[in-house]
C-alpha cells in the first residue's frame, strides 16, 4: 500500500519525546516544512516538492534566565523560522519542587487561538490576531491535575462540530472544550491511570493513543467509547489523522507504524475501524509520525537517535 | 524534563562500573594460593569494592543526589564517577576511565532502551543494588548502607506514575543520545548491530499491563461489544510475564541490570568507537549550576585521611611510565582501534609497603607481603597485554 521514499537528513537526531514531528504543507510555495526536536533545539527542514531543494534551520531556546526565577517555556516564530515573534515564561515556584516545569502539547484552535499545555496541567490560551504580532495570553485553563501530554483541535474543517479542542494528560484523562473568549469545558473523559501520549479530534471523535499501546476512539462530547484497538506492543508516541480520507496513523516504541481507516458517521453514531498497513522501522523506537497531506497520500516518521526523516508514499 | 534522574543514574552507572571492576580484579587473581607477586588478592578486591560502595551509598552523597535537580553533562558524571572509583586504593588513568565510562553508559543505555515499560527502570536499578549487596555481603556496614539507600529509593520513586517514569526515561534517553560505542560483548550476543545501534525485536512478551496487539473491538452506545476483528501485528508477541518485586528483597524477574560479565572473558569489555562520533561542542549555559552540583557531590563524599602523596595502585595500560606517555601521544590513532580497559596493578616498592600498612590496619589474615617486582612480573604483564 505504501513504499519507502527517499529520506530527508536532519542535522541532529530526534529526541525521545511524544509527537516529535510536525509537518506543514505550504501549497502556494510548493514546499513542506518538517520540524523535529533534539534536546532543547528545533531542527527545521524545508523540502521543495520537486525533491531538489532542502534548506535547514535550527531554532535554539533562549537561555533561561536563572537569576529571575522564570522558566522559559514557549517561543513563537514565523512559519519558516525566520523571526521570533513572541515568547512566554512562567514563574517558577519559590521553593524548587521535584516537579520540573516544561511545556508540552500545542494546538491551533478556531478561531484565532493557540493553546499550549504545561507540566502542571494548566493550559495557556493565547489570542493571536490575524494581523500584527500583538499576541496576548487570553486565559489559563486549569482542569487537568497531571502534566499535559498532547492536545488537538478539530481537523475535519467542519464548523458544525460543537467541540473543537481535546486535551490529554499523563493520567490518560481527556478534556473536551469549545473555544471562545472563555473556553467552555464540554466533557471530561477519565483515564485509567495510563498516560495518553497522543490525541486527535476528527468529526467529533477523539482518537487517543496510550502508553499501554492501545488506541481508543471516543465520541468527544458524550464520552461514549466507540472502538478500542490493541494496536501496539509498546508505548504509543504519535497518532495522526488525514482528515479528507479518514486514514489514521499510529506509531510506537515497538518500531511499528500502522495505517488504519476510520469511517465515522455522526448522524447514526456509528464508527468503523479497519487495519490497512504496517511498516517496521527496524531497531527504532519511533517518536513522531505524521501524514504529509490531507488525503494521507504520504506520511513521514522520526525515531529516537535517528538523524533522518523517513518518508512513505502510497504505491 | 525530569528532576529525579540523578539517583538512578549513579546507582546504575555505578553498578555497571562495579561489575566491570569486579571482573577485572578477579581476572588477575590467577594464582590459587595468592603467592603471586603483585596480583590482586581476594581481600584487595573486597577492599576496593567496600571502599567504592561505602562512598557511593553514603548518606551524605545519596541525600545530595535525591534532591530534585537536572541531569548535567557527561563531563560532570565522569568526574564524579572517577572520584568514586578513586575512593579505593585503585587508580585509573584517564584513558582507562574514558573507556570505562563509555562501557558503563552503553550498558545502561541498552537497559533503558530495552526495558519494556518505564516502571522497569526501578527493577533494573534494584538488580544493580542486589548485586552490589552481594559484592559487599561480608561487610555489614556496607550492606546497611545499600539497604538504607534502597529504602530511600523505594520511598522516592514508588509514588511516581507511569507517565512521570516515562519522562524520567526520556530524560535518560536524551542524555545517552548519539552515543553508539560498540561493545564486544553486545556485538557477540547480537544485542548491538555493527553500526552501534541496539537491536529491537518485534517478538517476545508484551509489558505488564499491555495486551498482545492484533484486536479491534467496536462498541455500541451502551458499551456492549458489537464486533471484533483481528489484524496482523507484524510481530510475534506473547502475553506478559509475571511482574517483578519492587520490595527491598525479591525476584526482579527481568534480567536487565544483572551482571553479564564473566571472569574468564575480559575481552568482552573491549569497546570501539563508531566512525562518526560527534563531541558535544555546544557551550553549556548551565555551566555554573553544573559546577555547583559537582562541588556539592564531591564535598559530600567521605574522604579518607590519606596523605596527599600516598600512592595507591596505579593503573596503567603499559609497563613503564615512558610507554604510558608515548601512548598518550598516539591516543587519537588508538581510538579507531579497540579500546581496552585494563586495570593492572603496577607495584613498586612504595606501593608494596603501603599495602602492608593498610593490611595491618585491617587485622585480617596476613597474606604474603608483595615484594619488589621481578623481571618475570614484567614479562607476565606483557603476556597479558598480548592476549587482549
Amino acid at each position: 500500500m505504501y513504499h519507502k521514499e527517499k529520506s530527508i537528513q536532519i542535522k541532529n537526531s530526534a529526541s525521545a519525546l511524544y509527537n516529535n514531528l510536525s509537518v506543514l504543507r505550504i501549497a502556494p510555495r510548493r514546499l513542506t516544512h518538517f520540524t523535529v526536536v533534539h534536546a532543547n533545539m528545533v531542527n527545521m527542514v524545508s523540502a521543495s516538492w520537486d525533491g531538489l531543494n532542502y534548506t535547514h534551520r535550527q531554532l535554539q531556546s533562549k537561555e533561561p534566565n536563572v537569576a529571575t526565577s522564570t522558566s522559559l517555556i514557549m517561543q513563537m516564530y514565523e512559519s519558516d523560522g525566520s523571526i521570533m515573534v513572541y515568547w512566554h515564561a512562567l514563574d517558577t515556584p519559590e521553593t524548587p519542587t521535584a516537579q520540573a516545569v516544561f511545556a508540552r502539547g500545542i494546538a491551533a484552535v478556531y478561531e484565532n487561538y493557540i493553546c499550549v499545555g504545561v507540566s502542571s496541567g494548566a493550559i495557556l490560551v493565547f489570542d493571536v490576531p490575524s494581523k500584527g504580532s500583538n499576541i496576548t495570553l487570553s486565559e489559563v485553563l486549569e482542569e487537568h491535575k497531571e502534566s499535559i501530554t498532547d492536545m488537538a483541535s478539530e481537523c475535519s474543517g467542519s464548523q458544525e462540530c460543537i467541540a473543537n479542542l481535546v486535551t490529554a494528560d499523563d493520567g490518560g484523562n481527556l478534556c473536551v472544550w469549545k473555544s471562545g473568549e472563555e473556553f467552555q469545558l464540554l466533557n471530561k473523559i477519565p483515564g485509567f491511570d495510563m498516560s495518553c501520549s497522543s490525541v486527535k479530534l476528527w468529526k467529533g471523535t477523539a482518537v487517543a493513543g496510550y502508553g499501554t499501546g492501545q488506541i481508543r476512539l471516543y465520541e468527544a462530547v458524550t464520552g461514549i467509547l466507540h472502538a478500542e484497538i490493541n494496536a501496539h506492543a509498546r508505548w504509543i508516541y504519535s497518532v495522526d489523522i488525514a482528515p479528507f480520507s479518514g486514514l489514521l496513523l499510529s506509531a510506537a516504541e515497538d518500531s511499528l507504524v500502522r495505517v488504519w481507516h476510520m469511517t465515522i458517521t455522526p448522524e447514526t453514531n456509528s464508527v468503523e475501524v479497519a487495519h490497512l498497513h504496517n511498516e517496521c522501522v527496524t531497531d527504532t523506537q519511533i517518536c513522531g509520525a505524521r501524514f504529509c497531506d490531507g488525503d494521507g497520500y504520504a506520511f513521514a516518521v522520526t525515531g529516537y537517535d535517528l538523524s533522518e526523516i523517513i518518508r512513505y508514499i502510497q504505491s | 524534563m525530569s528532576m529525579r534522574t540523578l539517583p538512578l543514574v549513579f546507582i546504575n552507572l555505578g553498578g555497571e562500573m562495579l561489575y566491570i571492576l569486579d571482573q577485572r580484579l578477579r581476572a588477575h587473581n590467577t594464582s590459587e594460593d595468592n603467592s603471586e607477586k603483585g596480583v590482586w588478592s581476594e581481600n584487595d578486591r573486597k577492599r576496593v569494592m567496600n571502599d567504592i560502595v561505602g562512598t557511593m551509598f553514603s548518606k551524605a552523597f545519596m541525600d545530595e543526589l535525591l534532591k530534585p535537580q537536572q541531569l548535567y553533562s557527561h563531563r560532570t558524571m565522569k568526574t564524579v564517577l572517577t572520584r568514586l572509583a578513586h575512593a579505593s586504593i585503585m587508580r585509573l588513568n584517564p584513558a582507562s576511565m574514558d573507556r570505562l565510562y563509555e562501557l558503563m553508559v552503553m550498558a545502561f543505555k541498552n537497559q533503558v532502551f530495552l526495558c519494556l515499560r518505564p516502571k522497569d527502570l526501578l527493577l533494573i536499578s534494584y538488580n544493580h543494588m542486589d548485586t552490589i549487596r552481594e559484592f559487599v555481603k561480608d561487610t555489614p556496614m556496607a550492606v546497611n548502607q545499600v539497604d538504607e539507600t534502597h529504602r530511600k529509593i523505594i520511598e522516592a520513586y514508588s509514588s511516581l506514575s507511569e507517565g512521570e517514569l516515562q519522562l524520567l526515561r526520556q530524560t535518560l534517553l536524551t542524555f545517552f543520545q548519539d552515543m553508539h560505542v560498540r561493545v564486544s560483548l553486545f556485538l557477540k550476543d547480537q544485542i548491538q548491530n555493527p553500526n552501534g545501534r541496539f537491536a529491537l525485536t518485534t517478538s517476545g512478551p508484551v509489558p505488564h499491563g499491555t495486551d498482545v496487539p492484533g484486536l479491534i473491538r467496536i462498541f455500541d452506545c451502551r458499551g456492549r461489544e458489537v464486533r471484533r476483528r483481528e489484524f496482523p501485528s507484524g510481530g510475534s508477541y506473547t502475553s506478559s510475564i509475571r511482574e517483578g518485586s519492587f520490595e527491598l528483597h525479591g525476584n526482579r524477574v527481568i534480567r536487565l541490570g544483572m551482571n553479564m560479565y564473566t571472569v574468564d572473558h575480559p575481552e568482552e569489555t573491549h569497546t570501539s568507537r563508531a566512525p562518526s562520533v560527534k563531541a558535544d561542542g555546544s557551550p553549556n549555559p548551565l555551566a555554573k549550576e553544573e559546577l555547583n552540583l559537582l562541588a556539592r557531590l564531591m564535598g559530600s563524599m567521605k574522604t579518607e585521611n590519606k596523605p596527599k602523596d600516598e600512592s595507591g595502585f596505579r593503573i596503567n595500560l603499559f609497563n613503564t611510565d615512558k610507554e604510558e606517555a608515548e601512548a598518550g601521544a598516539s591516543a587519537s590513532a588508538e581510538e579507531s582501534l579497540y579500546g581496552v580497559i585494563n586495570i593492572q596493578a603496577m607495584q613498586d616498592e612504595q606501593a608494596a609497603s603501603e599495602l602492608a600498612r593498610i593490611a595491618g590496619q585491617f587485622e585480617e589474615e596476613e597474606e604474603e607481603k608483595p615484594e619488589k617486582p621481578s623481571n618475570n612480573k614484567g614479562e607476565e604483564l606483557l603476556a597479558m597485554m598480548d592476549d587482549l
